[in-house]
């Protein structure tokens, strides 16, 4: 179809394959070439906060962990301040915030440690609960996936998220809280994610 | 300060579907519920960015970024190149674009690929680099082979190159793959057809482009990225509400 206004048309969307790896974490299919790999640290030396482990698997409609799948990560500091030059405010020296993760290839495990990020400004005024932000790509994903990541001892920020407030019905909400275990040396947050079926994840269109 | 301003609605209907089953692992990975919109926030506007620092020189040569000194791999000679502009035909400047393939005999450098085509020594199959001002990139490698996989008994997917792009914002990331002109695989590709616009899976066909072409050395072939556009600050801007 004709398009009368001249935009440009978006690159459409392909899978990432299973082969992701070589190209976005080659070091982890044993190709060493780059001097040092993006996405493999979020926070920096320098980032306050709570430092934290967030862990979980990713599982396709038939309830298998997904041995081939790629996450990548964006929150802001414990501040709520992105690393960004569109966000008023500064980040410690080398937070960047972003991050990459892959699952294990044999259990379907990820993992990653990081600073609990501060609440970050909402629309008209509004405040958003901390949040991280995921995309997650994947053979058999067509378009990568946008989902986020709650806490479930924010309970009250939670209860007042605006982004979380148009989850309906709101019991899908439950499936955005990732549960905090406490046991170990550094607090951990399990977030598994559901693509399909029963407790599927909460899926945007940012 | 200028407001921060939103960017255009992603056009779905130009991008492959969750669920497209001729692509059959797409059936068990595609959500059943329906995507829910959010109009941008500060979480969604903003995005990594990426600076001279983080990559080296000659990490955009898949020619020789693995290859032992003196070596080159193997295949066809192609330079591989473009610009990424947004839905406004603004470059889109200093912007990482990180891509990988197989080699010219179709085969991945994978532990989990089985393909009885062999490696090549001299070939890794990644490269980064980073838009300049004009938002141009520019790759040199080989031309990928095409390879066979598990779908139906028979199918085997085009030549293609993967990219990753960023953009300004996690709004705009994308990951996609560019195929070549004139490739019979590319119609009877089940990923290729996931996309239901024929128009768009011609954007995704990179062209033979001989005035970049160096002769005795390199064909070239041109692909040009766009990314989502944003809205212009003349007009009111309704991110911080209204």
């Amino acid at each position: 179809m004709a398009n009368p206004l001249d935009y440009l048309k978006e690159t459409a969307s392909q899978t990432a394959g299973p082969y992701v790896h070589i190209g976005l974490v080659p070091s982890d299919t044993g190709i060493e070439i780059y001097d040092h790999e993006l996405g493999r640290d979020i926070t920096g030396p320098n980032a306050t906060g709570e430092r934290i482990r967030v862990e979980g698997r990713v599982l396709d409609g038939n309830g298998a962990a997904l041995k081939d799948v790629l996450i990548e990560v964006w929150q802001a500091n414990a501040e709520g301040v992105y690393a960004h030059p569109e966000n008023s405010g500064t980040v410690e020296d080398g937070f960047r915030g972003w991050g990459r993760v892959i699952a294990d290839f044999d259990s379907g495990e990820w993992s990653f440690e990081t600073v609990k990020p501060g609440g970050v400004p909402g629309r008209s005024g509004s405040r958003q609960a901390p949040h991280i932000n995921l995309w997650i790509v994947a053979r058999g994903i067509n378009i990568g996936l946008n989902t986020r990541l709650y806490f479930d001892d924010e309970g009250t920020a939670n209860a007042a998220d605006p982004v979380l407030g148009r989850v309906d019905p709101p019991h899908r909400r439950a499936a955005l809280i990732a549960t905090r275990d406490d046991s170990g040396a550094m607090p951990v947050y399990r977030f598994d994610i559901r693509l399909q079926g029963d407790g599927e994840t909460v899926f945007f269109d940012i | 300060m200028k407001t921060p301003a939103e960017f255009y609605m992603r056009d779905r209907s130009i991008h492959p579907p969750a669920y497209a089953p001729a692509y059959k692992t797409s059936v068990a990975r595609s959500p059943n519920q329906a995507l829910i919109s959010l109009e941008n926030t500060v979480s969604e506007i903003t995005g990594p960015r990426f600076g001279h620092g983080d990559i080296a020189e000659g990490d955009n040569d898949l020619l020789t970024n693995y290859a032992a000194a003196g070596k080159s791999a193997i295949g066809e000679r192609i330079i591989l190149h473009g610009r990424v502009l947004d839905e406004n035909a603004k470059p889109v400047r200093n912007t990482l674009v990180e891509v990988w393939q197989a080699n010219a005999g179709g085969r991945y450098r994978h532990k989990k690929d089985t393909y009885l085509a062999p490696m090549d020594p001299n070939f890794g199959g990644c490269g980064r680099t980073l838009t300049d001002d004009e938002g141009y990139y520019f790759f040199r490698t080989v031309k990928p082979g095409a390879y066979p996989w598990p779908n139906q008994v028979n199918n085997w997917r085009p030549a293609h190159v993967h990219f990753s792009v960023f953009g300004t914002a996690f709004a705009q990331r994308l990951i996609t793959q560019c195929y070549f002109e004139g490739d019979p695989l590319i119609p009877i590709c089940p990923i290729v057809q996931t996309i239901p616009d024929p128009a768009a899976i011609d954007r995704l066909t990179a062209r033979l482009d001989m005035n970049a072409t160096i002769p005795f050395d390199a064909i070239a072939y041109r692909f040009d990225i766009v990314l989502r556009g944003r809205r212009s600050t003349l007009f009111e801007n309704r991110l911080e509400g209204n």
